[in-house]
């Protein structure tokens, strides 16, 4: 038995071998990581500044409440004083300024809902944050395209560059290079066009706190999710070994 | 009517209570005796032998949970997204409950194939079990069409688009596709209706079905009694029993029994629990990125895959191509050249046989490769259900047969995992030609099994299991 258990798990992990040189790789320009701000409370809730302030005039965010940055440590009376500029109540969710009708009009199609927007981005080539913190910082002017903007992470998008003024605009560059004996042009960078009201490093962390907002707002049970699992774990950890120790104790008299 | 039972006015509260139970309900006390207290079973079960008592867990637990999310839930194409979404945030601790739900769904298939292929490897389906496995099998159906069904209910995309996939599948039989097709659907696309039949079907009709074919499975089991690793007969005529008649390698399920499953069941819960807490979406094995969007019936996803535990048999449809039914044409042909030539009949049978096989290729060469998809992708569950019929070994046990057998299984996991993978990734080349192997193979492994199962010199079994105190 041990030897076929043993035989099972050699064949299993070759496959993986072999399954693993078949994966395909996505396309579009590789995802940068997002830093990691889940639990870094000033970062989210200035996240949740340059999103309401920047995103929710055109996006919903219509399964989220108000009234749930409490969780993000303001306090209703912060958030009446701050954030609400849609609505009266704390207690609504985030619906867009923009008329539906109009958005479709201006951009040929309604601003996606951004609740769960980081959620379900997630894929092979990172998660939904990651796909956000590099699409937010991979516009280029485009004068082809009826905005004037286009996106290396989401060729041919329909929203034009919201951040520019804080991040100026940029021109990405190519080289080119042999790929299987044709030159292509491969993309080395970004070349900094007309400066913005932030340097650099100050949009990227702006935008790395806007979106571990939109990480956080995709399931703003998370962090209590990991607390309490903490509990749990330990709890069953212990279980476990006072159900070994029974079974033990009553199978001891089975010759 | 049961004898009325008298206790000694001296007995404990407790003793009383009892006795006047027993007297006025004795079918309870005889049920917990036939199925508990005096169910033998063989005391050399090994690891493979609690998955049985966790699927009852976990079917607990999704029924549990489901009442539950019923209570919050909308099945309503309009309304059912935002439900769920307002489970997840406004319900207090529905976040929990969709997880167990979600993660459940999957833990039910992981525990339900472990519990499958440990009848496979000591013959458990085998005479007088028979009856045992066919009800099993059943309720494998009934929880593919539950997963099947839930699975639309959060109403995102991959929810819309798997089921939309899925249901024109039936579409592909030959004469009453479509309009079968349109039965499921209650519509001429997935629609609020399917939604509706799909919520109905998913929290009451197949519960109703499952929870009857569970008890049968189980019932079934306590008269024929559990086989173990070694394919030994605990209660049989020439087993050895003590002054009573109890067998004596067969330990009473309770209390025996129970505590090595609650020992079981606490090391599942904290692989379970450990799943729901640190990381519910599994890298979009249980709940996928996509379906985290609303259905939207304008946009189809770029690439549509069925949640893991359907993959397998997913990979098979896809495997089957032209150039794969020209294969199974081939086979077929080779296979009635070979029987005619090898094996001795009566010429009646000869021609026969010419004429089976001659309209078996007609019709594979007639409908489209997609129907027999279908047909491979339904035969590979139906044949499990041949199974008791198709062995043919001497030996129950794995243990006991010969040793070159485990390689055969050993293949036969390795492919169902492979065939698995592929089926959650994109289509090609490379992926059709592992997943036809792995189709013909799976198919092989059945219908050859009165074959090769015969082959080889068993090993001695011995009249008694073997049992190693702890």
């Amino acid at each position: 038995m041990k030897k076929f258990l043993r035989s099972i798990t050699a064949s299993l992990a070759l496959c993986v071998v072999v399954a693993g040189a078949f994966a395909s790789e996505g396309g579009g320009i590789a995802w940068d990581k997002a830093p990691s701000r889940n639990n870094d409370l000033p970062a989210l809730q200035n996240g949740a500044k340059l999103f309401v302030n920047y995103c929710l005039s055109c996006h919903s965010a219509a399964y989220m409440r108000f009234n749930r940055l409490k969780d993000i440590g303001l306090t209703d009376q912060q958030i009446k004083d701050n954030l609400l500029f849609t609505t009266e109540k704390v207690g609504e969710t985030m619906k867009a300024a923009i008329d539906p009708k109009q958005a479709k009009e201006w951009f040929g199609g309604n601003p996606p809902d951004l609740t769960l927007i980081a959620r379900s981005r997630s894929g092979e080539a990172g998660s939904g944050a990651d796909y956000l913190y590099t699409y937010l910082r991979s516009y280029y002017r485009d004068e082809s395209k009826a905005t004037g903007w286009n996106n290396l992470a989401f060729p041919n998008v329909a929203m034009p560059h919201v951040l520019w003024e804080l991040q100026g605009t940029r021109r990405p560059v190519y080289e080119e290079e042999e790929e299987h004996g044709q030159k292509v042009q491969a993309f080395k960078g970004w070349e900094q066009v007309s400066p913005g009201t932030m340097t650099p490093l100050q949009y990227d962390t702006a935008v790395g706190d806007l979106v571990a907002y939109l990480q956080w707002m995709g399931e703003p049970a998370q962090g209590t999710r990991v607390r309490v699992g903490v509990w749990v774990l330990l709890f069953l950890g212990m279980f476990t070994i006072i159900a070994w120790r029974l079974n033990a104790s009553f199978w001891r008299d089975v010759k | 009517m049961a004898e009325f039972k008298e206790i000694s006015p001296n007995a404990s509260a407790g003793a009383k209570l009892t006795n006047w139970m027993e007297n006025r309900f004795p079918t309870a006390f005889d049920a917990y005796r036939v199925h508990m207290s005096e169910y033998y079973a063989p005391k050399n079960f090994n690891f493979w032998y609690v998955f049985g008592s966790l699927s009852l867990l976990v079917l607990v637990i999704q029924i549990v949970t489901g009442i539950f999310l019923v209570m919050h839930y909308k099945p309503d194409a309009a309304l059912a997204f935002a439900s769920v979404e307002y489970i997840m945030r406004d319900v207090p601790w529905g976040w929990l409950i969709r997880y167990m739900h979600s993660t459940g769904a999957s833990a039910f298939f992981i525990v339900v194939y472990l519990h499958m292929f440990r009848g496979l490897l000591y013959g458990s389906y085998r005479k007088p079990r028979e009856l045992v496995w066919i009800f099993g099998c059943a309720i494998f159906l009934c929880l593919m069409a539950e997963a099947f069904m839930g699975y639309l209910l959060p109403w995102g995309q991959m929810s819309y688009w798997g089921a939309q996939v899925i249901v024109n599948l039936f579409a592909a039989i030959p004469f009453v596709g479509p309009d079968l097709a349109l039965l499921i659907r209650g519509d001429y696309v997935v629609s609020d209706a399917t939604l509706n039949r799909f919520f109905s079907f998913h929290v009451i009709a197949v519960p109703l079905v499952l929870l009857g074919l569970v008890v049968a499975h189980l019932l079934a089991l306590h008269d024929v009694g559990s086989n173990n690793p070694d394919g030994v007969e605990i209660k049989g005529p020439k087993a050895p029993k003590d002054a009573n008649g109890k067998p004596l390698d067969g330990v009473p399920f309770h209390p025996y029994y129970t505590v090595h499953d609650i020992y079981a069941v606490s090391v599942f819960l904290m692989v379970f629990t450990a799943v729901i807490f640190f990381a519910p979406e599994a890298s979009g094995y249980f709940l996928e990125a996509n379906n985290f969007i609303p259905a939207d019936p304008f946009k189809t996803p770029l690439h549509i895959a069925p949640v893991w535990y359907f993959t397998p048999y997913y990979s098979m449809l896809r495997a089957t191509t032209d150039v794969m039914v020209n294969v199974l044409s081939g086979i077929i042909a080779l296979g009635t050249l070979g029987a005619l030539w090898k094996v001795r009949m009566a010429n009646v049978l000869k021609g026969a046989l010419v004429i089976v096989a001659v309209v078996a290729i007609v019709l594979l060469k007639t409908f489209d490769a997609k129907f027999w998809g279908v047909v491979v992708m339904g035969g590979a569950v139906m044949v499990l259900f041949t199974l008791p019929w198709l062995d043919r070994s001497p030996v129950k046990s794995i243990r006991y047969r010969p040793s070159w057998h485990k390689y055969v299984y050993a293949v036969f996991v390795l492919f169902f995992v492979v065939l698995g993978y592929l089926g959650i990734q994109p289509p090609s080349d490379m992926g059709t030609i592992i997943a036809q192997t792995g189709t013909l193979y799976y198919f092989g492994f059945f219908l050859l099994m009165p074959w090769w199962s015969r082959l080889g010199e068993p090993k001695p079994v011995p009249d008694r299991v073997t049992f190693a105190a702890h």
